[in-house]
């Protein structure tokens, strides 16, 4: 047995990104004691990738734009099947945590008369996304880094020191957590880990712990994602007893990059879109016009005329089907490869060099054309990209209160960002996830911190059993190594990969998904003989080793859920059931575990406030309701 | 297309280690970080290396390439000749952990020593009015993707471990001037830009311009500017005195 290095905090917060960043400022100014653990180093979050903006009904750019249209376009997007209390607590509080960020730093682009700048998206009515060039992720997670430092700084003032203070808020880098910890009473008692650089193991003693560990999308082979999406958060609250929706909605972002193969799934942002770039089919045809689905017909341009006219004139002209949600446009290449009309390398073309000058192209989408010079060397002012669907976001995730962000079933769980599940519905629009991670994340710091309240300075205990526990599961790779049975964690890991890419992608059928579940409870068989050769210091077999449990269980719920959900909707597509169902649009799919098992189970929707309700026509309501959720006919008069 | 190339990867610890050769299979349009990610999988499972987005935004994946700091991510292998023999180091100036694994602490305590932007009193948020022109110059800097390659080359600190404790390097001193440059930052920057970070070691050779991954012109635009308001000031005892008292009250 090994030495556990132990510490004391009232919130200790897994992740650090914008959610956990967020959170843990939210909780450390309600005076607590706070520790922000992250497993690669501080400021090199997934949220650091995103590029196109965030998304918040400031109206700068133009003025018709309110919380209630943000809230609208939120719901259209995820087709209804959102969380509304999320979606409506966002689209209010979005504009707040993004002019909080400029007094904390940050540096938007400006409009004319020096408000912060808005840029189109698809499936956000007016230019809502509030961005600094391409690379708008690594402003925000740089602004509530120089944040957090900035706190220190304040405790360090308060206690007559110079420079920073890290007594009452500390980032833990390179530690990866394995295990949460309960009491008795079923209440969280603190979090278990292991530091990457020593291998050394540690405890965190805390009565609240919120998750903002991001998403799964390394179970795809073709993924945006970096190697820190193994879905441990997801994973975590599974095995402490709390429970995932809407995990069969995984989104496939439409442009990706698909050559050299080496990049292939390196995202491509919609700013590209939003700022006039169009897509092609090998006739050089601009396809999306014959893909608007019936919901959004009348919504969207019908010749390419108007639809380019609308960057000029938006109120007068409708906007490109360019600019449909995601899930719709990701279909669309997917199709258009199928029918043999797709690029070289088996994408389609993405063209913004003859539409734009080059100049402009340089100022607006500056990290794209350096991306594709040195990873393609494809020069995007004088050339079409070639680009594909890559697995991107996923919707399902913790269920949460909305208000709150407590996770259910487990009094001291919490939930942020990514991890969290609901607001998004069956599809997120771009931009809504930066804002999603400002507004949630403060709630749980919030949320966390009025729990802790409640414990009047009684905290949960940790027993020397749950830790030697802990330490025996982290440690298997290393005791399995030497047994003829052992299995190399890379192979299983490609494997995994493979099959969540061919089985249970954009397209999905009920033969192949339960192909994809059989395959995956082998693998989940073999995972724990997932053995590693060398030591415990910075050991990225060791780690994908452990990170593979968090995998597996990950992907057999969006397997099995997208097994049951027979209809498709957003980021859910069936081929045998091709049509959205207004009865499955009242359902959530609710994934728990039972020991080993995953088990999914139909829960209720909660039927939409009135008032919100009043926000649509019941000609729009009537395409996704059932008749008997649709409100009364009002009587013409 | 596919050809095997010879590489020699540092392997070790802070107890010591050495080069070790591998001959690894590459293939069209690879970088340098996914050969050693082949490396990993097929020949050095423990083998240890950061990155996150392999798109150069992340600035995780920083190395020396044939004694060059380069993020391995975006260094292609076409660049090199099929028969050539690449060198994959960790940064030097930094205490190795484990094989390209450097601990890169010195650079985090040097962010907290910079003390944070200070919000003019009296402006709510949502309030704020800044033209484009005026917030591009601090912009360029805000491009910084933290790789520390520019604070690895500067030779103020890679042959001078002594001077870490008086000098900030070039990433920190570029924070400073990009927060002199905020046209709403209220505090005073200039005086402890020289006498707490140590911008008066610089001695302009631009080595850190010349390895950064986001090509900002950190000598030209931050350090220069930021020496020159220095000087100015240094000699006019009007505006040194009238800063001092400014800043009491806060
Ligand atoms: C290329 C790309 C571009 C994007 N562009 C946009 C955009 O323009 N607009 C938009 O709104 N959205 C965008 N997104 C989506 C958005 O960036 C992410 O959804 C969001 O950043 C997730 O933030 P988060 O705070 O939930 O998690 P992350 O930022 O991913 O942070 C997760 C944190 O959890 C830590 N962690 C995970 N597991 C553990 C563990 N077991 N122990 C300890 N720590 C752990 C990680 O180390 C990390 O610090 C983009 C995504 C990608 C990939
Ligand atoms: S210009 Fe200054 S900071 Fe940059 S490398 Fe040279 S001495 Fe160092
Ligand atoms: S200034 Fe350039 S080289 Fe230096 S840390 Fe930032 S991105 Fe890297
Ligand atoms: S992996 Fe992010 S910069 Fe190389």
């Amino acid at each position: 047995m090994s030495e556990i290095e132990k510490h004391n905090y009232d919130v200790l917060v897994v992740g650090a990104g914008g959610a956990g960043l967020r959170a843990a400022i939210a909780a450390r100014q309600a005076g607590l004691r706070v520790a922000v653990i992250s497993k690669s180093l501080f400021g090199k979050a997934h949220t650091v990738m995103a590029e196109g903006g965030i998304a918040a009904s400031m109206g700068n750019v133009n003025p018709r734009d309110n919380w209630q249209v943000h809230f609208r376009d939120t719901m259209r997007g995820g087709k209804f099947l959102n969380n509304w209390r999320m979606a409506e607590l966002h689209a209010k509080e979005a504009p707040l945590r993004v002019w909080e960020l400029e007094t904390y730093g940050a540096l938007f682009d400006r409009t004319k008369d020096g408000k912060i700048s808005q840029r189109n998206f698809g499936g956000h009515e007016y230019p809502r996304l509030a961005h600094v060039g391409d690379r708008t992720g690594l402003e925000l997670i740089r602004t509530l880094q120089q944040k957090i430092v900035s706190l220190q700084q304040d405790d360090a003032r308060a206690i007559n020191h110079e420079g920073a203070d890290e007594g009452k808020m500390k980032v833990f880098a390179e530690c990866t957590i394995t295990e949460l910890l309960k009491d008795d009473s079923g209440r969280i008692s603190g979090a278990f880990g292991y530091y990457r650089e020593t291998g050394g193991l540690v405890l965190f003693r805390a009565p609240a712990v919120i998750l903002a560990t991001g998403g799964i999308g390394k179970s795809f082979k073709v993924t945006s994602n970096s190697w820190e999406y193994t879905g441990d958060g997801h994973a975590l609250a599974l095995r402490t007893g709390s429970a995932l929706l809407n995990m069969e909605f995984v989104q496939f972002h439409p442009t990706g990059m698909v050559w050299p193969p080496s990049v292939k799934g390196i995202l491509v942002t919609e700013s590209v879109r939003g700022d006039g770039g169009v897509l092609r089919n090998s006739e050089g045809k601009r396809f999306m016009f014959d893909y608007v689905p019936p919901v959004f017909r009348g919504q969207y341009a019908e010749t390419e005329e108007e639809g380019d006219r609308w960057y000029e004139d938006p109120d007068n002209n409708k906007r490109p089907p360019e600019l449909l949600p995601r899930d719709e446009v990701a279909r669309a290449i997917n199709s258009e490869v199928k029918a043999g009309r797709g690029s070289p390398h088996g994408g389609v073309f993405l063209d913004i060099a003859s539409r734009r000058p080059a100049d402009e192209i340089l100022r607006r989408l500056p990290s794209m054309y350096h991306q594709f010079k040195e990873l393609a060397d494809v020069d995007i002012t004088a050339e079409p990209m070639e680009v594909g669907p890559t697995c991107h976001y996923v919707m399902g995730g913790v269920e949460v209160d909305p208000d709150t962000a407590a996770a259910t079933g487990v009094p001291g769980l919490f939930a942020a960002g990514e991890v969290a599940g609901g607001m998004h519905g069956s599809n997120r629009l771009g931009g809504n996830s930066l804002s999603d991670l400002l507004v949630f994340g403060r709630r749980a710091g919030d949320g966390a911190a009025a729990y802790v309240a409640t414990l009047k300075g009684i905290y949960p205990a940790v027993t020397e059993g749950q830790l030697r526990e802990a330490e025996r599961t982290a440690l298997t790779p290393f005791d399995v190594a030497t047994s003829p049975e052992a299995e190399n964690p890379y192979a299983l890991h490609a494997e995994l990969q493979q099959t969540m890419n061919d089985l249970v992608g954009i397209i999905r059928k009920e033969e192949e998904m339960r192909e994809a579940i059989e395959k995956l409870e082998s693998l989940k068989e073999r995972t724990p003989r997932a053995g590693v050769e060398g030591g415990r210091r910075f050991n990225p077999g060791w780690h994908l080793a452990l990170d593979l449990r968090n995998m597996l269980v990950v992907s057999l719920t969006v397997a099995k859920a997208a097994l049951l959900r027979q209809e498709s909707r957003g980021g859910h597509t069936r081929d045998d059931f091709p049509k959205m169902e207004p009865e499955w649009r009242a359902k959530n799919l609710i994934c728990t575990t039972d020991g080993d098992e995953v088990i999914v189970v139909e829960q209720p929707m909660i039927p939409m406030r009135e008032d919100l309700l009043e926000l649509f026509d019941r000609d729009e309501l009537a395409k996704y309701l059932t008749d008997a959720e649709l409100p009364q006919e009002v009587q013409s008069s | 297309m596919s050809y095997d190339a010879q590489f020699r990867v540092w392997r070790g610890d802070d107890e010591g280690g050495d080069l070790v050769d591998y001959t690894v299979e590459v293939n069209e349009g690879e970088v340098v970080l996914d050969i050693i990610h082949r490396l990993q999988a097929t020949q050095a499972g423990d083998l240890a290396v950061r990155w996150n987005c392999k798109a150069g935004k992340c600035g995780s994946c920083s190395a020396e390439i044939n004694g060059r700091p380069r993020l391995m991510c975006m260094t292609r292998m076409s660049t090199f000749a099929e028969n050539e023999t690449i060198t994959v180091t960790p940064l030097r100036a930094f205490p190795v952990m484990k094989d390209l694994v450097t601990d890169v602490s010195f650079n985090y305590k040097k962010a907290q020593q910079v003390p944070a932007f200070a919000p003019p009193p009296g402006l709510e948020p949502g309030e704020y009015r800044l033209a484009q022109i005026d917030v591009e110059r601090p912009q360029e800097f805000r491009k910084c993707i933290e790789c520390f390659l520019c604070q690895d080359v500067c030779h103020v600190v890679r042959d001078h471990e002594e001077n870490k404790e008086s000098f900030s390097g070039p990433r920190f001193l570029m924070r400073i001037a990009e927060l002199d440059m905020h046209p709403l930052d209220a505090l005073d920057r200039q005086h402890t830009a020289q006498e707490e970070h140590g911008l008066g070691m610089c001695n302009i050779t631009k080595c850190c311009t010349e390895v950064c991954p986001e090509h900002i012109k950190i000598t030209d635009n931050a350090l220069i500017p930021l020496k020159e308001r220095v000087v100015d000031r240094k000699y006019d005892p009007v505006v040194w005195l009238g800063n001092k008292i400014r800043r009491r009250p806060s």
